[in-house]
């Protein structure tokens, strides 16, 4: 300890040439998403909500079919009785959506990604790409199962609908891309709030609580506040028959949702760069 | 080689960081030392890019930790233990971080059976021991095989074994000609760690030195001398400027001159000596000596306190 000897050389190890890339960081977040119970638990219980109530629905109308009146079997709307599911399953992929950011605030890991990976938007970028891809496969899935299901339950007597039918592949596709964008709106308010339950809450509350909120406007301007909210856009999705004139179009109502993502994420990202991790 | 210049980091109305200059270079150890709360893991967290500073710079090989190619194989950090998602496995955690950087799956095998976690690595991470979570921190470091390494009280948590490994390590490290970082709120383990040392209080640099240099600097150097005649002996010394005290016991701890000095001195009056004894400081006491205006969190009582107690500051 007394002599200091001449300190070897340093070791100049060769790096690889070029940076850590984005391909890098790609398989980084996906072993993250798969690694962790949460991921598994919501895509199941969205799964799950998302194709079984709609079953659900689906076989009790068939066997009720015979004591529904004429106007109702008429305005029976097949496709979207096969989809109310994903009314559902939406909060499932919202938590999951959260909960890819939030766990690594409120875990620590974050700062271990930041160390490996210091440039944070690239970080965000991926991270949004694979939730955005896993989220999107496993909401199609969901919309399309459901859908495929629920008109086999919907036998005759009752009315069922193909993929052909007027509306029926919007309300379907239109479906599953609604709860992928609603995960993303989720996980742009987890980037912001960065605690679980808080962003959690938030979710739910845009969800649920907004729509009481805005029916206790006055009537005259009730209906121009409603039709911004994602809980009635979603409905306008999955509808296909006996559209609602208040409303946006399906897919003008779709690209709301998903401005409100991408401004969500933009805000997130702008934090995430400038504050301490 | 790490530098910091002038780096500073306030938090609202805290400063948690001021002013702070230093250079941690290759091939030693160099601890990092502060009471709890002086700055050290916000320093830390500085260098690796994760807090801003609010003035002032600091640079990993001459750049920002943002502008690395490779962070992971340039610089590894140890900053807090535990800092892992409960539910991911040890294994599935170093993956994770292996992949940004293009790392082997192979390699995340090999930093495993390094820190001894092979046969619990496919277990979760919430279930870890302080101690492991230590294991697992360091394996993430090292994982790179970066030539900086940083690590934030690496000893935290570990049994005698493993802080005798971390030691041994850390040196070994350093001898392959490493920068090593190392903070400790522990003087006497840094004693046997570290060769130079950062001290901080309050967020300020107090000294940056070797580990000797701050031993000799300590006032509490001092020749502890017996003898049948210690009165006799005391007025002797005092007359050549020495300051003598008469310890409880009955022996005389000198300052200001050395043994040899006090030998001589006794040869020529005559008396007789029962023993002289150059006493150093330990580190712990030179640490504290140095920090004592520092401290940030004080306890209430300073009875038992080895230090000569030039009275608590209010």
């Amino acid at each position: 300890m007394s002599t200091q000897t001449t300190p070897p050389p340093a070791t100049q190890k060769a790096l690889p040439p070029g940076h850590y890339s984005f391909f890098d960081l790609l398989r980084s977040e996906w072993t993250k998403i798969r690694t962790v119970r949460s991921t598994m638990w919501t895509i199941a219980v969205t799964v799950v909500l998302g194709i079984g109530i709609g079953a659900l629905v689906s076989a009790l109308t068939r066997s009720h079919w015979s004591s529904m009146n004429l106007g109702s079997r008429v305005s029976f709307d097949a496709p979207a009785t096969s989809l109310i599911g994903i009314l559902f399953a939406q909060f499932a992929i919202g938590i999951l959506g959260v909960l890819v950011i939030s766990a690594e605030y409120t875990t620590g890991t974050i700062r271990a990604t930041f160390s490996a990976a210091p440039n944070r938007s690239r970080v965000f970028a991926a991270k949004i790409v694979v939730f955005g891809v896993l989220s999107f496969i496993v909401a199609e899935f969901t919309s399309f199962v459901a859908f495929f299901l629920g008109q086999f339950l919907l036998s005759a007597p009752a009315t069922h609908a193909t993929l052909s039918s007027p509306g029926a592949f919007r309300a379907v596709f239109g479906g599953g891309l609604f709860v992928c964008l609603l995960g993303l709106l989720a996980m742009g308010l987890g980037t912001i709030i960065r605690h679980t339950a808080g962003a959690i809450s938030a979710f739910v509350g845009i969800l649920l609580v907004l729509p009481i909120i805005t029916a206790a406007l006055p009537s005259s301007i009730a209906q121009d506040v409603r039709k911004f909210m994602p809980d009635r856009i979603g409905v306008d999705v999955l509808t296909t028959k006996g559209q609602d004139f208040a409303a946006f179009s399906p897919w003008v109502g779709m690209f709301l949702i998903a401005i409100y993502a991408v401004v969500l994420l933009a805000i997130g990202a702008s934090m995430l760069e400038r504050r301490d991790a | 080689m790490i530098e910091a210049k002038g780096l500073t980091k306030h938090y609202g109305d805290k400063h948690a960081v001021e002013q702070l200059s230093f250079t941690v270079r290759p091939g030693v150890v160099t601890g990092f030392l502060g009471p709890n709360g002086s700055g050290k893991s916000t320093t830390m967290r500085m260098i690796m890019g994760l807090d801003t500073p609010t003035a002032g710079d600091v640079t990993v090989k001459g750049k920002h930790f943002k502008n690395l190619q490779w962070p992971l194989r340039e610089v590894g950090a140890l900053l807090e233990a535990k800092a892992i998602h409960p539910g991911r496995s040890a294994r599935a955690h170093l993956t994770m971080l292996a992949q940004t950087n293009h790392l082997s799956n192979a390699r995340v095998d090999e930093l495993l059976e390094l820190v001894g976690l092979t046969s619990v690595a496919n277990k979760r991470a919430g279930k870890f021991s302080l101690g492991m979570g230590q294991r697992l921190g360091i394996a993430a470091a090292l994982l790179g095989d970066p030539e900086i390494l940083l690590f934030d009280e690496p000893v935290n948590g570990l049994d005698p074994d493993g802080i005798r490994w971390v030691r041994n390590l850390l040196k070994g490290l350093a001898r392959e000609g490493r920068t090593v970082f190392v903070s400790s709120h522990l003087m006497s383990e840094m004693a046997l760690t570290a060769d130079e040392v950062v001290i901080i209080g309050r967020g300020k640099l107090i000294s940056q030195t070797s580990i000797e240099d701050l031993l000799s600097q300590s006032t509490e150097n001092f020749v502890r001398v017996r003898s049948p005649e210690a009165a006799k002996l005391k007025t002797a010394l005092e007359q050549q400027g020495a300051v003598v005290a008469l310890e409880d016991d009955g022996s005389l701890s000198v300052r200001g001159v050395n043994e040899v000095a006090v030998g001589e001195l006794a040869a020529k009056i005559p008396v007789v000596l029962h023993e002289l004894a150059p006493q150093s400081a330990s580190l712990e006491e030179a640490f504290m000596e140095l920090t004592e205006d520092s401290i940030e969190y004080h306890g209430t009582t300073t009875s038992a306190g080895p230090v000569n107690s030039t009275g608590a500051k209010s």
